[in-house]
């Protein structure tokens, strides 16, 4: 079943839904959201491209391999964890450089950490949703 | 002494490297490693040998008393120049011998892995250390026994070795941990001067027996003794080094080690002593049918390890003396005998000792080597072996009570071990030529080398022992026995009843090996009953433990996604309901029935959908019933101000009806499949957990929260965390561990739905 009206608009919607995934991901540490909720967007996002397009548009457009970016995510999460060692702080500690630039303000390790979850929920859900619609194929 | 087991692990992993770039010459690479550890330890001797010991300690938990605390006295130091000795051999033996080998590389990591580790276990004087090494050798052991993985027999061995130490070793674990308990220090060095509160306290006597659990299945004492004639499978430097030379010392060093305040006790010394006694005999009259050479071997390595132990068990001054002679005699000739079989099987072909004989013009080198192992072996004046067995033999006769059994004991024991000798030793090499599998050949110059190397250090040691051994035996023992010794040892004694014993032992040995083959050939259809039989035990619990785990997992998990449901929600009712029956007295409910009009409506919402969610007879309108519900859930969080949890349940339930709707269509159409009692009970157990989960609300609502934690979290929050939504810094940052163990599982859970869909059985559509 395909509707032009949907592969026109979600088109244009996974750019908007995408921007608004990494809004949370970025204001998740002083308003609600943050990685996971940021990563469940993105995944519908696509989710929503690979309803109006099909499986192997959504393949194209994700571009890597879900599997991959959810390790990438969970490598990400645990890099993370190493600049507390590094510091000599317990394990995990949260290490911040304040940038100074306007906007951007404090980055620190939780933020890594952070990204590290919004990839692997990214990555976990395409891997669930693009097997699944491969099954059907067969 | 860290550093070098660093540089130990390290060489140990860049050897495959080395290996292909060097590959015909890898054995003369290999040996400089264990060679340069060696002259390392042997430059201290000087220092140790005039009474210091040396100590190093580097944190690694202090928190927990756990620390890299290294010490090197006589012991340590006796057992260090013994790892490295025999491992330079060995390293340099197995660059030829293993040449025959696929993926030898990792042969080398696998045995530097082990060598290091030995070392580290025999320095550590941090009891969790040492386990650490412990386990180390065992799984290193595991993958040398299983380094044939093809061959079933070496994957079933390696296993069985592995369970058998491991369980050991587990038992160990318990104990250092009651050990800390009682002393309140992991450091072997603090139980020094604990004064006896050790063998004062209650749980001595089960320190004792889980020490000695640990200790005698390392080092295979009866009735653990069968997993080390079955390791035999591993290539032949594996036997010549780990399994009769190093690793199945350790359980006696682990006894030697703790004698000094654990010992001294009737407990300890006479369950030592009947353990070593008794696995010095029998495993000795259970060589008597073997033909395989390594096996006859591995048999007389029992035996050595029973008179080992039960000279620990005796603990006199000159059973100390006896124990030091005799462990370094031991690793001496036994691993020259170990690789003179392999050179053996390498060259012809075969290790049964019947269908060889006659070799010694052709392989004139290792007939030479093996007769002069063997003789230390026989213990035959003038090499080391004989003043062990003397020494043995003394300090048995010093012996009060048991000394008259024991004397019988150990030379019917001595008899067996000197007929394998024979067998070994002897019999290849001598008597008419035998027609073998391979044409022999003498063996190329890197497996002369070594064994020849350690059989011509047997004669030295034996025409001078003060040189070699008696300096370094006297701090060895001062490490065993609280007071100094001042110990002699001679190689000649006059004609006394020690040394007619010892030649009443190679008379009686030497009658053993004339009447062997035609007794042997009368006892083949006689088999021991599988009841007498520990390995017959060892199977019995395999067996049972697997149909164990298959009839456990038929009922829990057998393969119907409702069934793993509704065990899953069975096991939780029936746990948190008794958790409820204990506090039930404190339920306080006071219900609060204003409620606002959106949550009327919302509660009215839910409950319509839930209706037609379990009333529906179309599968699509079920799911939309359930996104109502969840979506509804949903608002509710909004209400009460959890906008977190609130946004995660939206894109939650939105990627739910997804996944819904790809794999709606491809299930059968809706048939009421289930019967009806089914049914009544899956709607029992649904009512149950709805009421428990209202209970558990009620519950958790009843209660002033006096938790401090929530004022903590908003309040440090901002100055830690840097972050004013405290969810999300509780998630990232305060708690992050937590979540990164939750994001491993959900990947791992990725995986797991990917295989399911992907991964489809061969051989099936």
């Amino acid at each position: 079943m395909y509707s032009v009206i949907l592969a026109t608009a979600s088109r244009y919607l996974l750019i908007l839904l995408l921007m608004f995934s990494v809004f949370l991901l970025l204001r998740g540490h002083n308003e609600p959201g943050g990685g996971f909720t940021g990563g469940l967007v993105a995944a519908a996002a696509y989710a929503l491209y690979f309803i109006a397009n099909g499986i192997d548009a959504a393949r194209t457009i994700v571009r890597f391999d879900p599997l991959r970016i959810m390790a990438a995510g969970l490598l990400i999460a645990i890099a993370s964890t190493f600049p507390s060692l590094v510091a000599g702080n317990p394990f995990m500690t949260g290490v911040w450089i304040n940038t100074g630039i306007p906007l951007i303000g404090k980055v620190g390790s939780p933020l890594l950490f952070d990204l590290g979850v919004y990839f692997l929920v990214l990555g976990i859900a395409l891997t669930i949703i693009f097997s699944l619609a491969e099954e059907d194929r067969l | 002494m860290l550093i070098l087991l660093v540089i130990g692990f390290l060489a140990s992993a860049i050897a495959p490297l080395l290996y292909k770039r060097f590959r015909e010459n890898f054995g003369w690479i290999a040996v400089v490693f264990p060679l340069f550890m060696f002259f390392g330890f042997l430059s201290k001797y000087p220092t140790i040998a005039a009474g210091e010991v040396l100590r190093e300690s580097v944190p690694w938990v202090p928190s927990l008393g756990i620390n890299f605390s290294f010490v090197l006295d006589g012991l340590s130091m006796t057992f260090a120049l013994i790892i490295t000795l025999i491992g330079a051999a060995v390293f340099l033996y197995a660059g030829a011998y293993m040449k025959a080998y696929v993926q030898t590389g990792r042969f080398y990591v696998y045995i530097g892995i082990f060598m290091t580790s030995m070392l580290g276990l025999v320095l550590s004087d941090n009891m969790l250390l040492m386990f650490v090494f412990w386990e180390l050798t065992s799984i290193s052991s595991f993958l040398l026994i299983g380094f044939t993985h093809h061959k079933e027999a070496s994957r079933k061995s390696a296993l069985q070795a592995l369970l058998v130490t491991g369980g050991g070793g587990l038992a160990l674990l318990v104990g250092i941990i009651m050990l800390y308990r009682v002393t309140g220090s992991f450091e072997i060095s603090s139980f020094y001067d604990m004064n006896g509160v050790i063998t004062a306290h209650s749980l001595y006597p089960a320190i004792v027996v889980l020490l000695l659990i640990g200790a005698f299945t390392k080092s295979a004492q009866f009735p653990f003794h069968f997993w080390l004639p079955n390791a035999m499978e591993a290539p032949t430097p594996v036997s010549a080094y780990l399994h009769s030379a190093t690793m199945v010392k350790a359980g006696i060093y682990l006894i030697a080690r703790m004698n000094h305040e654990i010992g001294g006790t009737p407990v300890w010394q006479d369950t030592v002593l009947i353990a070593g006694a008794s696995t010095m005999l029998f495993t000795a009259l259970l060589s008597f049918r073997q033909t395989d050479l390594k096996k006859l071997l591995a048999y007389s390595t029992l035996s050595v390890l029973g008179t080992l132990v039960m000279l620990l068990g005796i603990g006199s001054e000159l059973a100390i003396k006896a124990f030091f002679i005799y462990i370094i005699a031991h690793s001496l000739y036994k691993g020259t005998l170990f690789l003179v079989a392999g050179t053996l099987d390498h060259a012809t072909g075969t290790r049964d000792v019947t269908k060889l004989g006659g070799l010694r013009k052709l392989m004139p080198v290792t007939a030479f080597t093996a007769g002069l192992a063997s003789f230390s072996m026989m213990g035959v004046i003038p090499l080391v072996g004989f003043i062990g067995k003397e020494t043995v033999y003394k300090a048995i006769l010093g012996l009060e009570y048991w000394g008259g059994f024991l004397i019988v004991a150990a030379l019917f024991a001595n008899a067996f071990v000197v007929m394998i000798t024979l067998l070994v030793g002897f019999k290849p090499f001598w008597g008419a030529m035998l027609p073998t599998p391979k044409q022999p050949e003498e063996a190329p110059l890197k497996m002369l080398i070594g064994p020849a190397l350690l059989a011509v250090l047997g004669l030295l040691f034996g025409l001078f022992p003060d040189f070699f051994i008696a300096t370094m035996l006297e701090q060895s023992a001062q490490s065993i026995l609280s007071e100094k010794l001042s110990l002699k040892i001679s190689i000649w004694e006059g004609f006394n009843l020690v040394l007619l014993l010892s030649f009443v032992t190679l008379l009686l040995g030497g009658l053993v090996y004339l009447i062997r083959g035609r007794v042997a050939d009368r006892m083949k259809h006689v088999s021991l009953p599988a009841v007498i039989k520990p390995s017959a035990w060892y199977d019995g619990a395999m067996a049972g433990l697997l149909s164990f785990a298959t009839l456990q997992t038929r009922i829990v998990q057998n393969g119907y996604l409702r069934n793993y449901i509704i065990v899953i929600l069975v096991t939780a009712l029936s746990l948190a309901s008794f958790a409820f029956y204990q506090a039930v007295e404190e339920l306080i409910i006071t219900p609060d029935f204003s409620i606002t009009f959106y949550e009327g409506a919302l509660a009215f919402i839910i409950l319509v959908s839930t209706f037609l969610l379990i009333t529906s007879r179309s599968r699509l309108k079920s799911i939309v019933a359930l996104g109502a519900l969840g979506f509804s859930i949903g608002i509710i969080f909004v209400i009460y101000g959890a906008p977190d949890l609130a946004l995660t349940t939206f894109a939650i339930e939105t990627l739910n009806v997804i996944l819904f709707v790809l794999v709606l269509y491809r299930l059968p159409r809706f048939l009421k499949l289930s019967r009806s009692s089914n049914r009544v009970r899956d709607s029992l157990i649904a009512t149950c957990v709805g009421v428990f989960m209202t209970l558990t609300v009620l519950f958790a609502t009843s209660f002033e929260l006096s938790s401090e934690l929530k004022r903590y979290f908003a309040e440090a929050s901002v100055p830690y965390g840097k972050g004013h939504n405290v969810v999300n810094v509780i998630l990232v940052d305060f708690r992050a561990i937590d979540t990164l163990g939750e994001i491993t599982v959900l990947a791992v859970a990725a995986l797991g739905v990917f295989a399911l869909l992907k991964l489809k059985p061969q051989g099936r559509e």
